[in-house]
């Protein structure tokens, strides 16, 4: 395990299960620690880490069901700011790629509740919205993270104009970090369930003894396998040649798709091995299946990335598959 | 309160860490590619599905070894070309998505070179490598049995000490090209079978084809074509010289050997040059993005996966468990690939039609039932991925 990685699993150990609200604890220590910011620079209050490394740190939160905003605070909101010469506020922080309409109203807001800022990526503007300017009504995804409808009632305490190519950048990026979530949550249902299997015991031995049980887990395992591993060469790539390259567009995509494909997969199979039990919400399982479904249906569904990846080949024609599958034209 | 993992035992790693590939492979990605657009200009070969079971071709394979692109990982002194597993790769995987014929030189430049350099003895490694590296010497494979297929430790044939080396009797199934090849490495029980300890007494052999006593027969696949075969052997002669490695060590042997062959990019890519010419039926298809999309998104994960392995092998370590993930996954993903065609495109598949869609579909939809089966069954590889998590 990665030094990083490491780092990330003694903090996301103390995260507490119960709630459903932002846990400012883990919060907290996230801060303390650097991975809160982890990809801004320096210049920025963040450690300078590579996408990687982000990777590896959210696919533990994913893991852990954390509940706290750490792709909107680390790989776009403060991304925005920075980005476009403004100063990055300590705090939790959100963001948003929306047009700020004439009634001021944004739906779905990640984390809006208990966030330090909102960041709004309007089509002409960057905008820095402070808390204390904005009504929020909570709203939810699957798994009961905050997604809030927010009406803005004042000014922003910051803007800039928006350079080209951010909306795409966004959401490429809102989009990896949702594949890091969902590979380690879908690692996270499987370590569960082996578990389960292990000690479950029906027919006189642990179910995990039956070849059926343990072919549905080899299933199970080799989706998370896919799940981690595309996320993770999406990191790297985006590493290695930008999010502008079209290379990096190509892995983010399929990346999403994929962890996406998962997620419903090992789910489904993560549910069936543990019975009844797992359908019921004093077992923790929930806590990631629901994660699994609501992400996997965020930052562009796998079905939105197939179809963006699928006309970007089609487009190219036959014999540009292979060179755009190896990076290498 | 309650924690949602800090009590959970830790699965092992299902994947290694993303490999990127050399510098260097760029260029010799360029020259492979540049190579293989001359010969399909010349006519030389057309592209098939399953071009490493079906794909004979000795002369690509010899121009392959005249152009340094056989036996890489094999040192300079034995006639390689001294290069890491990753060269390899780029060029294998560059044949196998072109299409190209590569089934004369597959087994050898796969396994039994690695394999040589492992175990071999010198006066074994100089008698075949330098004929590997130049593609003139081509193996085949002698585990499976009529009555040891998964249970590969059921093997039967005997091999019977006498002066001077070994005398082997059975009989090997499912040896690709054994019709065509030189020689093969022929498991079989060299101490009478230990019922508390299946997997000790066996050896590897190294058999020349052409041994007194040894007779190849056809096992036509269900289209009819000649790639398989039995061979029996009565009481062929096998001198101490050729036996591999170590007498008694064969199980630990051959799952290492197997380890080469399991997450490569024949995994994957058996039917690629089937979704290539998918792709040109569907030129002017409105409405078919997203499926593509989906097979597509697949097929980066899983070469990712594939090279992940790669580099995981590449540097000394033996990731079992994400090797039989790839494979599973993989041979899946090429029967993934044939339902996308038949979804996609309504043309019947045709095996007697020019080269193009409805042939190379016809080949896939015939070839497919080998995909999941060859080199351990996608059922028995679950079984070491549950293994490898713990579950038995």
């Amino acid at each position: 395990m990665s030094e990083v990685r490491e780092l990330a699993e003694s903090v996301f150990e103390k995260s507490a299960t119960a709630g459903t609200e932002l846990d400012t604890a883990l919060w907290a220590a996230l801060e303390e620690t650097g991975l809160a910011r982890l990809t801004l620079p320096e210049g920025a209050g963040g450690s300078g880490a590579a996408y990687a490394d982000a990777a590896e740190v959210l696919q533990a939160a994913g893991e852990h069901a954390a509940r706290v905003p750490l792709v909107e605070t680390d790989l776009l909101a403060g991304w925005l700011l920075h980005a476009h010469g403004l100063a990055v506020p300590g705090g939790p922080l959100t963001a948003v790629a929306a047009d700020l309409g004439s009634d001021g109203t944004l739906a779905r807001v990640p984390w809006a509740r208990g966030a330090a800022g909102i960041v709004v990526l309007t089509p002409a503007e960057v905008l820095l919205l402070p808390a204390d300017g904005l009504e929020v009504d909570g709203g939810t995804n699957l798994a009961e993270e905050p997604r809030d409808t927010v009406r803005v009632t004042a000014d922003p305490s910051a803007r800039a104009d928006a350079v080209p190519g951010t909306g795409a950048e966004f959401r490429l990026r809102a989009a990896l970090g949702r594949a890091q979530l969902l590979a380690g949550a879908a690692r996270g249902a499987l370590e569960r369930t082996v578990r389960y299997a292990g000690e479950r015991v029906q027919f006189g031995r642990p179910i995990g003894r039956f070849q059926a049980v343990q072919q549905q887990l080899a299933l199970a395992a080799s989706e998370v396998a896919a799940s981690g591993a595309a996320a993770a060469a999406a990191a790297a790539t985006v590493d290695r040649d930008g999010f502008g390259a079209p290379s990096a567009a190509f892995a983010v995509a399929a990346a999403k798709a994929r962890a996406g494909e998962a997620a419903g997969e090992v789910a489904r199979i993560a549910h069936q091995v543990h019975g009844a039990i797992g359908f019921t919400r004093e077992h923790d399982l929930r806590l990631l299946t629901t994660r699994l479904w609501a992400w996997r249906d965020e930052d562009g569904s796998d079905a939105h990335w197939q179809a963006e990846l699928g006309a970007t080949v089609l487009a190219a024609g036959p014999e540009a598959l292979w060179p755009m599958v190896t990076g290498s034209p | 309160m309650a924690r949602v993992t800090s009590t959970l035992r830790r699965l092992p790693a299902l994947v290694p860490p993303p490999t990127e590939l050399p510098p260097r492979a760029a260029a010799l990605r360029a020259e492979v590619r540049a190579f293989l657009a001359e010969e399909r200009a010349a006519g030389a070969w057309t592209p098939r599905a399953d071009v490493w079971l079906s794909g004979w071709d000795e002369r690509f394979t010899r121009e392959l070894g005249r152009r340094g692109w056989l036996g890489m990982t094999i040192p300079v002194e034995y006639g390689g070309h001294g290069l890491g597993a990753l060269d390899r790769y780029v060029v294998t995987e560059e044949l196998l998505a072109a299409g190209a014929p590569v089934a004369a030189h597959w087994v050898a430049d796969r396994q039994i070179g690695p394999t040589l350099m492992r175990f071999g003895t010198e006066e074994q490694r100089q008698r075949y490598l330098p004929r590997i590296a130049a593609g003139e010497c081509y193996f085949g494979i002698g585990m499976s049995e009529p009555d040891a297929g998964s249970d590969l430790a059921a093997v039967r044939t005997r091999a019977v000490q006498v002066d001077g080396g070994w005398e082997l009797t059975g009989t090997k199934v499912w040896t690709s090209g054994a019709h065509h090849a030189h020689a093969f490495f022929a498991l079989a029980r060299s101490a009478p079978k230990d019922e508390g300890n299946r997997h000790a007494g066996l050896s590897q052999f190294i058999v020349d084809l052409d041994s007194p006593g040894v007779q190849i027969r056809p096992i036509p696949l269900l289209t009819g074509a000649h790639h398989f075969n039995e061979v029996v052997f009565e009481r062929v002669f096998v001198p101490d010289a050729q036996v591999l490695g170590e007498l008694g060590a064969g199980w630990a042997q051959v799952t290492g050997e197997l380890a080469f062959e399991r997450s490569g990019p024949e995994r994957f890519l058996s039917t690629f040059p089937l979704l290539v010419a998918m792709l040109g039926e569907l030129a002017a298809t409105p409405g078919v993005e997203r499926e593509v999309g989906r097979i597509v998104a697949r097929l980066w994960t899983l070469r990712r996966m594939s090279l992940a392995v790669a580099g995981s092998l590449e540097s000394g370590e033996a990731p079992e468990l994400a090797a039989a993930v790839v494979k599973d996954l993989g041979t899946r993903f090429e029967n993934e690939i044939v339902d996308a065609a038949r979804t996609l495109v309504d043309l019947p598949p045709d095996p007697g039609a020019e080269p193009g869609f409805a042939r190379l579909l016809a080949d896939a939809v015939l070839h497919a039932p080998g995909f999941t089966l060859r080199g351990g069954t996608n059922e028995v590889l679950r079984g070491i991925v549950a293994r490898g998590m713990g579950l038995r």
